[in-house]
């Protein structure tokens, strides 16, 4: 973001941005930065309260009322605690869907995420209907397509970089559609315990953990990349 | 949270290394304009946000291509097309205004508190490494925004 500043900056188009990693933004030295103190993904602080994300952004249009710089200015207020999260963890009852034992075959598997998918699909289908729009839906296909395309690919004897390419967007796609379905249950978890959730207690996060393993031993390098860092957050990796 | 000191130990050495290849730009540019509430103001993004009618951002686009959003495009319609798992998209998906805040900066506009809302807006997908790379893309967008009478370009990460 910081680079994005400096040319357009030189190209005659005054810039401010956010930084959401001051320690970045202080070597890069943007024209105007404001540092928030706010989650990676969540760069004006708390989703449904505009008033707090008005107050971000005046204070990051402020900034064009600076005569010289560069400027990085810290927001210094919190972003407010997001009333929709549960004070809960990942385990037992609180989990969107919970299975216990992973299934032995590819077949079985599909069948058992399917199932997932089906308990899931009410709710994907209620946040869709609050929020007006769904963003599932990037690969244009249904989710139980898009496991099968993931379970065939665990299966198959050899697979290209396209695939892989493929992959990523059903993988994006299918967490878009777990994500919206397990937010609008009751008291839905927070950020961090809802990725915990998603990579480590379902079994498309069983797949990926499965799907990464393969991709790792790719002949390919795109294969051996995306299955690298795009499939699974750092913190979820277990050969870390 | 975006305190370094708050993330994952991973994701915290990973951060800093970046912070240790990223390049020292100059800062020798600096752009006068007018008084904020005569500003046109669009957004530029790297969250991989998208049009649903648009194609998504693909691993192997080099983090330097964009797409644009036109104002008048209602932001609960947008997509995110992400390379990156490494950050929140639960935000993301309740309210977009958290990551794109176009219904924000039209009441802004509204209020008089800035001049007018740009007609265009861009998302870049991430940042490509080294940053330096997005001079020729960022140098057309500057083009885009001239000629939409922009004066005030506000960069939103993720």
């Amino acid at each position: 973001m910081s680079a994005i500043g400096h040319y357009l900056e030189s190209a005659g188009i005054a810039t401010a941005s956010i930084s959401l990693v001051r320690e970045h933004t202080e070597v890069m030295q943007p024209p105007r930065a404001l540092w928030v103190p706010f989650p990676l993904g969540r760069p004006l602080g708390v989703p449904h309260n505009a008033a707090f994300q008005r107050k971000v952004l005046k204070a990051l249009l402020g900034l064009f009322e600076r005569h010289s710089g560069p400027v990085l200015e810290d927001f210094k207020e919190d972003a407010p605690p997001d009333t929709a999260w549960a004070p809960t963890d990942v385990q037992g009852e609180a989990c969107p869907v919970f299975f216990d034992s992973p299934p032995e075959q590819a077949g079985e598997l599909l069948s058992v995420l399917r199932d997932e998918l089906d308990q899931l699909a009410p709710w994907q289908a209620l946040a869709a209907h609050r929020r007006g729009a769904s963003a599932f839906g990037l690969a244009g296909q249904t989710p139980a397509a898009l496991a099968g395309q993931l379970v065939a690919l665990t299966d198959a004897s050899s697979t290209s970089s396209s695939d892989w390419q493929s992959a990523k967007l059903a993988v994006d796609d299918l967490r878009t559609f777990y994500e919206e379905a397990a937010a609008s249950q009751p008291s839905p978890l927070a950020p961090a315990a809802l990725a915990e959730w998603f990579y480590t207690k379902t079994q498309l996060g069983r797949l990926l953990h499965t799907l990464r393993q393969l991709g790792l031993a790719h002949e390919d390098a795109t294969a051996r990349q995306i299955a690298d860092r795009m499939l699974i957050p750092r913190k979820f990796h277990v050969d870390h | 949270m975006a305190r370094l000191s708050e993330l994952s130990e991973h994701e915290r050495d990973h951060l800093l290394k970046m912070r240790e290849q990223a390049p020292r730009l100059e800062p020798k540019h600096w752009v006068s304009g007018p008084a904020l509430s005569k500003r046109r103001v669009a957004i530029v993004s790297t969250a991989g946000l998208h049009a649903g009618s648009d194609s998504a951002f693909a691993p192997g686009e080099g983090a330097t291509g964009y797409r644009v959003i036109a104002s008048d495009t209602n932001p609960v319609t947008l997509m995110m097309s992400h390379i990156s798992v490494n950050f929140d998209r639960s935000g993301f998906r309740r309210d977009p205004e958290i990551v794109f805040p176009l219904s924000r900066l039209k009441e802004l506009a509204d209020e008089g508190v800035i001049g007018s809302v740009a007609d265009y807006h861009y998302s870049f997908m991430g940042a490509p490494f080294p940053p330096t790379r997005f001079e020729g893309k960022a140098k057309e967008l500057a083009a885009l925004l001239h000629r939409d009478r922009v004066d005030a370009a506000i960069l939103l990460p993720v």
